[in-house]
């Protein structure tokens, strides 16, 4: 077993479609015009378009796309931020390579770099260290973002610096938490949703009992789902074969991954580090409380935002230009938006939307070109 | 950026800082064990194992039981529905 192609095998794939029909055409689901099911988390959007699941699925059956894509929900201050620093003399900025992408108020990091930043793209926050200990005269920067699925990997780089006593090295750290995100969404009017598809990778760490709020308070059944197409397709019917009987619980389809528990060492190297702040300002969230982290004081010599002493509070004043709030909050659909394909593409991203192909947008404009061409 | 990617632990890289070789998709990395190891597991224990790995980190060991059961779900699910689809035919 390799854990991949058993789970995209589409006879399989085609018996979960006719259950998802067969059921949506049950009471009480039958005489409902539609059901909305939100998958929160990017890596999931991108499975529905580049496996076209959408199409194959009943259109009554909507696929609400969540905020889950933590470079799309990057406000473009944490961008002028971090361009800020590249910009310093003797300093290297080292970031994954979506986050290089996404605008900021005046530029893209990957702009600042033409503009004669130092910028580097990195697979691992590992990556970064190492071109610490390689670059002793520099002062390396990781800009760590990412929900829980990263933010481990950013503690451990960190402990790890710590230990090696590695003193070039900083983090200017961005990242984001799942659960004060979705209780966020929950209570936006905004949000029209039956149910959701819980992120895969997120609970691994999390583990699948801080979702119980969503069934318990808001009475929305909730399951958690791995990346391949089967994943996806079963999660969906497990939530339909919820909302068809009236129940509400959370339920764990990515079993061979994700523990109810989560991971202690995981949880334990982000508790070591970090401590949730009062508010953080998301693009199309706007403000959520508690859910951005900071570094607990006695690790904020790791804090590049104080090393650089950056002024980290000033709100970008530019005007959004497209529907970017309103698609990222799964209250509009990508293609719906006026300037997409024509004035916002993957090479002129308006948002991050565009550049993540975690992003509704980028993912949606990516795998249906063909379609794109009568937009535009 | 959550993406995560099975892969087969094949050795020790480096005992003291805690890496392993993972095997993902033919390509070998070197990858932190940070998270799976805690006082009662030893690192040669995971040799074998398939992981989900996420940017250098194996994060979860992969319980091929519980993958198994998943597809064997799906497979009686179709199984049942061939065998209401026969009784239609026939009945
Ligand atoms: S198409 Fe572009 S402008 Fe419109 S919502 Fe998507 S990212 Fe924003």
């Amino acid at each position: 077993m390799k854990f991949v192609d058993e789970f995209r095998d589409p006879e399989l794939a085609e018996h979960l479609l006719q259950r998802i029909k067969v059921l949506l055409n049950t009471a009480p689901l039958a005489n409902r015009e539609s059901v909305r099911v939100m998958e929160v988390c990017g890596g999931h959007t991108h499975t529905i378009f580049k496996y076209g699941l959408d199409r194959l699925l009943p259109s009554r059956l909507e696929l609400i796309h969540g905020p889950g894509c933590p470079v799309c929900v990057l406000p473009r201050d944490a961008i002028d931020t971090a361009i800020e620093i590249a910009l310093q003399p003797k300093v290297i900025l080292a970031s994954f390579g979506d986050a290089l992408r996404v605008p900021g108020t005046r530029m893209s990091l990957l702009q600042a770099r033409a503009a004669g930043a130092d910028v580097r793209t990195v697979y691992s926050p590992m990556d970064a260290l190492a071109l610490a200990k390689q670059h002793p005269d520099h002062s390396v920067v990781f800009f760590a973002i990412g929900f829980e699925t990263t933010i481990p990997a950013t503690a451990l780089t960190m402990l790890q610096a710590e230990r090696e006593n590695v003193e070039n090295f900083t983090m200017l750290a961005r990242h984001i938490s799942i659960i004060p995100t979705l209780k966020a969404l929950l209570d936006d009017p905004e949000l029209e949703n039956d149910g959701f598809i819980g992120p895969g990778h997120v609970s691994m760490v999390i583990g699948t009992e801080p979702y119980e709020f969503v069934a318990q308070a808001y009475g929305k059944p909730l399951v958690v789902s791995g990346f391949e197409p089967l994943d996806l397709l079963q999660s969906l019917q497990m939530v339909l074969e919820q909302l068809a009987c009236g129940t509400s619980v959370i339920e764990n389809q990515y079993a061979r991954v994700v523990r109810k528990q989560g991971n202690a060492q995981a949880q334990q190297a982000i508790s070591t580090l970090f401590e949730p702040r009062a508010s953080d300002y998301w693009q199309g969230l706007g403000e959520v409380a508690g859910s951005g982290l900071q570094f607990r004081p006695e690790y904020s010599h790791f804090d590049a935002e104080q090393h650089f002493l950056c002024d980290a509070s000033k709100p970008s004043d530019i005007v959004e230009q497209g529907c970017c709030d309103q698609v990222l909050k799964g209250a509009l659909q990508p293609q719906a938006c006026p300037l997409f394909g024509r004035v916002c593409t993957p090479s002129q991203p308006v948002s991050a939307l565009m550049v993540s192909s975690e992003g509704a947008c980028a993912a949606r404009y990516l795998y249906r070109s063909g379609e794109h061409r009568d937009v535009g | 950026m959550c993406l995560g990617v099975p892969g087969k632990i094949i050795a020790i890289d480096n005992a003291d800082l805690g890496t392993a070789w993972v095997e993902i998709s033919g390509v070998r990395r070197s990858v932190s064990l940070a998270c799976l190891l805690d006082e009662t597991t030893e690192p040669e224990s995971l040799i074998g194992q398939w992981t989900l790995v996420h940017v250098g980190f194996a994060m979860s060991v992969i319980d091929a039981d519980e993958a198994q059961r998943t597809l064997q779900l799906l497979n009686e699910m179709k199984a049942l529905e061939q065998e209401m689809d026969g009784h239609e035919i026939r009945g």
